[in-house]
């Protein structure tokens, strides 16, 4: 296959970036889209020029670094993958694909493609725990049973990957379908349900500081999501919040 | 460099850990304030040792070279965590996992070390299960376990196919916890670039920013390597694009014996390689090896067909099938551990029955566990169990249920649907029992440099289990080096800070800002991956799944005249002072380039076979592998000396008190 490649370049966060349009030709359907992106840098090296800045790790998937938004979606036109599960056979011939970076005033951009996301891991830090030691000295992981639903429903929950691509799908740039996807994990499970009051305010409070914009329901997020988590979520984590402020 | 002393505590097997413990020195609460800790690595060992020394009060400074400590890639481990809890009354004991351990690795592992792991294995489940760790359970509301490779019990606790990542998430979340209140400062997006002795201790290290290319220093009490496994030499493996040896390799260069290099896992079930163009190589968990049987067809003319395309798999009748495990190993089948798996791989597909274009292919097929649920599904809800469809149709929502990630992920892939069609696998580079060789203690040769998780050697020998990978990770992070690490900390309460305006610092950060320099400089003609891959293609050939003493001398001359003209020819574009991925890696393409060398010397040096280390000249007529106990029952620690063939080597002799060795067979 021959593409065009319209990708977003930026040097460095305070530079003004901009988009530039590459050819590239020669691309196999099988391979994936982080494999096509390494073919063009190895093009860019070999004439010179600054290869194009990507985040990306385990290339299966599950580590959530790979980041780009193409052709106007959060990894790109397929459903539930991530951009290095993206495979080239999802394009045609002559396609031109426009790269940008997942955008959010809570994503600065570090250099083209590359975004800091580390207010996710601050919104853990403020209350994505339960407070118990690591000593091992607790009691046995058999002692308390757990509903196979509740169980079931908190590992779906667990298993955002942190990527962001809901912030980037949300006209609003809000976080709350990965904030309500920890919190929900959590209230499922009876360990994580003795501090849920706290979590669940200090984690929001956390996302508002963070500079995320409101939910307004639109479920661009869930559509976008590379790990499919429900919208439910949301909802319980609205709840929880109203009851936690209620009883605050 | 002092003798090896793998300091084992005296006492019989099953009570060395308690009276090690009881024994060794502690550090007061209010001591361990005054006290830094560094760790290197954000996996399942970093995270879990770095919350947990945070807890204890000590002051951690962590480091990880990805955007956040969560991207480790402990995160992709699918398959499960092992601990002997026996909750399924199938006999299962702390004895016998560790001598399924010991048993699994060959009988190239250290007893006492193994022994612990397996002791600890069960407050690990405790543990996560108190984080909040959603672990897979039954109807009743209680843990549920899976079988892995190479034992005959199922002890095996799991989350679907993402165990790796609720166990992290876990360990990630015990150290946000330990962030939020300030005892753990996080470096991310921080590449350790050198190790800073004082005194012959280590008391600090060189990194590199990787959002500004800018070079600090940090100073500790400690250094905790935690950086994971090598496996990326091979270019091709199951690792993460930023996994490399580098922290380990340059302990190794400042005084850490490296051991046992050449023990490296290939893994059975990967999806094969589909072209040039290739970046890495996808697992498909060993639990599948749970309902999947494996096999090719018995015919050449079916081989032929299926490459061509005229023949599908499902059309190839069952006695025309050959499930070359089930045939070869009876009593394990398609449950032998992962180098026997690989090998009788790479024999069928050698022998010309690989089933995909490049002949390296084989099938890994469910239809059998898929009839085999659908028929109890259909019993248990009163419906019709001879109606094929339905039987096929509720059949295959309980293997959803049970790895639909993993299906999900092959079909992405692929592009074929495994519901319907087998999956076609082959072995891939997966994990490295070699490692960083440590004490007891796990402390480094270097005093006061410790090393946990993959970057060690200790605990799989020469092949390790399934599952045992994030069992290691885990329990030396949370309660091994926790309280060994004390023992060697109470010299230092009264030490104080270490100043980073040291000759010693200074030393070491102006060797880092010259290499980094001269790779910006270079004006070479070839990119880093260009020898990445070269290498990658030597190390496969003739360091992979099968050795010899012709490959292995050839791979020694060619890595060295292939490190010479990289640091030749490499052109890396860019700064040294900005965001330059490919500057990074060119530093761990560096050190892989020496590493190669000492793993194919190693190979070299061991002319048995044992566990994942195949030496040709050492096989039964069957072609399986023979140990040679009498000249190699010891663990190769290397000491560096310059160039990768001037290692100097050193034995630690391997002591069997408690069980017998015997030939490993899994017939």
């Amino acid at each position: 296959m021959n593409l065009k490649l319209k990708i977003w370049r930026q040097a460095n966060a305070e530079a003004k970036g901009k988009t530039i349009t590459y050819s590239i030709s020669d691309i196999s359907p099988d391979m994936s889209f982080l494999e096509m992106m390494d073919m063009h840098n190895e093009q860019l090296i070999q004439q010179g020029e600054d290869p194009v800045a990507f985040d990306h790790d385990c290339r299966e998937g599950i580590c959530g670094m790979c980041s780009m938004f193409i052709n106007g979606e959060a990894h790109g036109p397929d459903r539930l993958v991530t951009t290095c599960q993206l495979h080239m056979r999802k394009f045609k011939d002559g396609d031109t694909i426009t790269i940008e970076p997942f955008r959010a005033n809570a994503f600065p951009v570090i250099k083209d493609l590359a975004v800091d996301r580390s207010a996710f891991d601050r919104i853990q830090q403020a209350g994505g725990f339960v407070s118990v030691n690591t000593s091992g000295n607790t009691q046995d992981a058999n002692a308390i049973p757990i509903d196979k639903h509740d169980a079931d429903k908190a590992f779906d929950a667990a298993t955002c990957i942190g990527c962001g691509a809901c912030v980037a799908s949300c006209k609003n740039a809000s976080a709350m379908l990965f904030v309500s996807a920890k919190v929900s994990q959590y209230a499922l499970l009876p360990q994580g349900k003795v501090e849920a009051t706290d979590r669940v305010l200090n984690m929001v409070n956390q996302m508002d500081e963070e500079g995320f914009g409101n939910c307004t329901n639109t479920g661009a997020c869930e559509v976008e999501c590379p790990k499919g988590i429900s919208l439910e979520n949301i909802a319980r984590m609205n709840r929880a919040y109203l009851t936690a402020s209620l009883k605050g | 460099m002092a003798k090896l002393d793998s300091k084992i505590p005296k006492g019989s097997l099953s009570k060395k850990w308690t009276n090690h413990k009881s024994k060794i020195n502690l550090v007061s609460p209010a001591n361990k304030r005054l006290i830094d800790v560094i760790v290197v690595g954000t996996g399942l060992a970093g995270a879990s040792a770095s919350a947990t020394l945070a807890e204890l009060g000590y002051n951690v400074k962590t480091f990880c070279f990805q955007d956040s400590p969560r991207r480790a890639h402990s995160i992709a481990a699918q398959g499960g965590i092992n601990a002997a809890k026996n909750y399924q009354g199938d006999g299962d004991s702390t004895f016998r996992l560790f001598y399924d351990t010991i048993k699994g690795g060959d009988y190239r592992s250290r007893e006492s070390n193994v022994y612990r792991l397996a002791e600890v294995s069960t407050n690990i489940i405790d543990q996560c299960v108190a984080q909040g760790v959603p672990f897979a359970r039954d109807y009743g509301g209680l843990l549920d376990n899976r079988s892995f490779g190479g034992v005959l019990v199922s002890r095996t606790f799991y989350a679907k196919g993402q165990t790796g990542q609720q166990l992290l998430l876990g360990a990630y979340s015990a150290m946000n916890r330990q962030i939020g209140r300030g005892k753990i400062k996080m470096y991310n997006r921080h590449e350790m670039m050198d190790l800073v002795l004082i005194d012959g201790k280590a008391r600090g290290i060189i990194t590199r920013n990787l959002v500004n290319g800018e070079i600090e220093r940090y100073s500790a009490h400690a250094v905790v390597i935690a950086s994971g496994g090598y496996g990326n030499v091979f270019f091709l493996s199951t690792n993460a694009m930023g996994s490399n040896v580098s922290a380990s390799w340059k302990i190794h260069k400042r005084g850490a014996h490296f051991a046992n290099p050449c023990f490296t896992q290939i893994h059975p079930t990967c999806i094969p390689v589909s072209g040039e163009h290739q970046s890495k190589l996808t697992l498909m968990s060993e639990s599948l090896r749970n309902d999947g049987r494996i096999w090719v067809p018995k015919k050449l003319e079916d081989v032929k067909a299926i490459r061509a395309g005229k023949l599908k798999a499902t059309d190839v009748v069952e006695e025309d099938r050959d499930y070359y495990l089930e045939r070869r190993y009876p009593a394990f089948g398609n449950l032998v551990p992962r180098d026997v798996a690989s090998r009788a791989a790479k024999e069928r597909c050698d022998a010309g029955f690989g089933v995909n274009k490049t002949g390296e292919a084989v099938y890994l097929d469910f239809a059998a566990a898929i009839n085999r649920y659908g028929k109890e599904q259909a019993h248990v809800k009163g419906l019709d169990e001879n109606d094929a469809t339905l039987v096929k149709k509720l059949g295959q929502e309980v293997v959803r249920a049970k790895y639909g990630n993993l299906f999900q992920m092959y079909e992405k892939i692929v592009d074929q649907d495994p519901y319907e069609t087998p999956m076609m696998i082959y072995p891939a580079v997966h994990y490295t029992m070699g490692g960083v060789w440590v004490d007891y203690n796990l402390m480094t040769s270097i005093p006061g440099c410790y090393a946990i998780g993959e970057a060690n050697f200790s605990d799989h020998g020469a092949n390790r289990l399934g599952a045992s990978a994030l069992m290691q990770g885990l329990a030396d992070g949370y309660f091994v080096l926790p309280y060994t690490i004390g023992d060697y900390l109470s010299d230092d309460i009264r030490t104080g800070p270490i100043s980073t305006d040291s000759p010693e610092f200074e030393a070491a950060e102006k060797e880092v800002k010259d290499q980094m320099k001269a790779f910006v400089n270079n004006n070479g003609k070839h990119s880093v991956d260009y020898y990445h891959k070269k290498l990658g293609k030597i190390m496969w050939d003739k360091c992979g799944m099968s050795r010899n003493e012709k490959g292995l001398k050839e791979a020694i001359s060619e890595i060295k005249t292939l490190r010479e003209d990289f640091y030749k020819n490499v052109k890396v574009p860019g700064g040294s002072e900005e965001f330059n991925e490919q500057l990074a890696k060119a530093g761990r393409v560096a050190d892989f380039l020496e590493l190669g060398e000492l793993f194919a010397k190693d190979a070299l040096e061991r002319t048995e076979s044992c566990g994942g280390h195949f030496r040709e000249e050492s096989q039964t007529p069957e072609g399986e592998a023979m140990r040679d106990d009498k000249n190699f029952t010891f663990v190769s620690a290397w000491e560096y000396k310059g160039e990768p063939s001037n290692a100097k080597l050193h034995k630690e002799e391997l002591k069997f008190k408690e069980i017998e060795v015997k030939t490993r067979s899994y017939k």
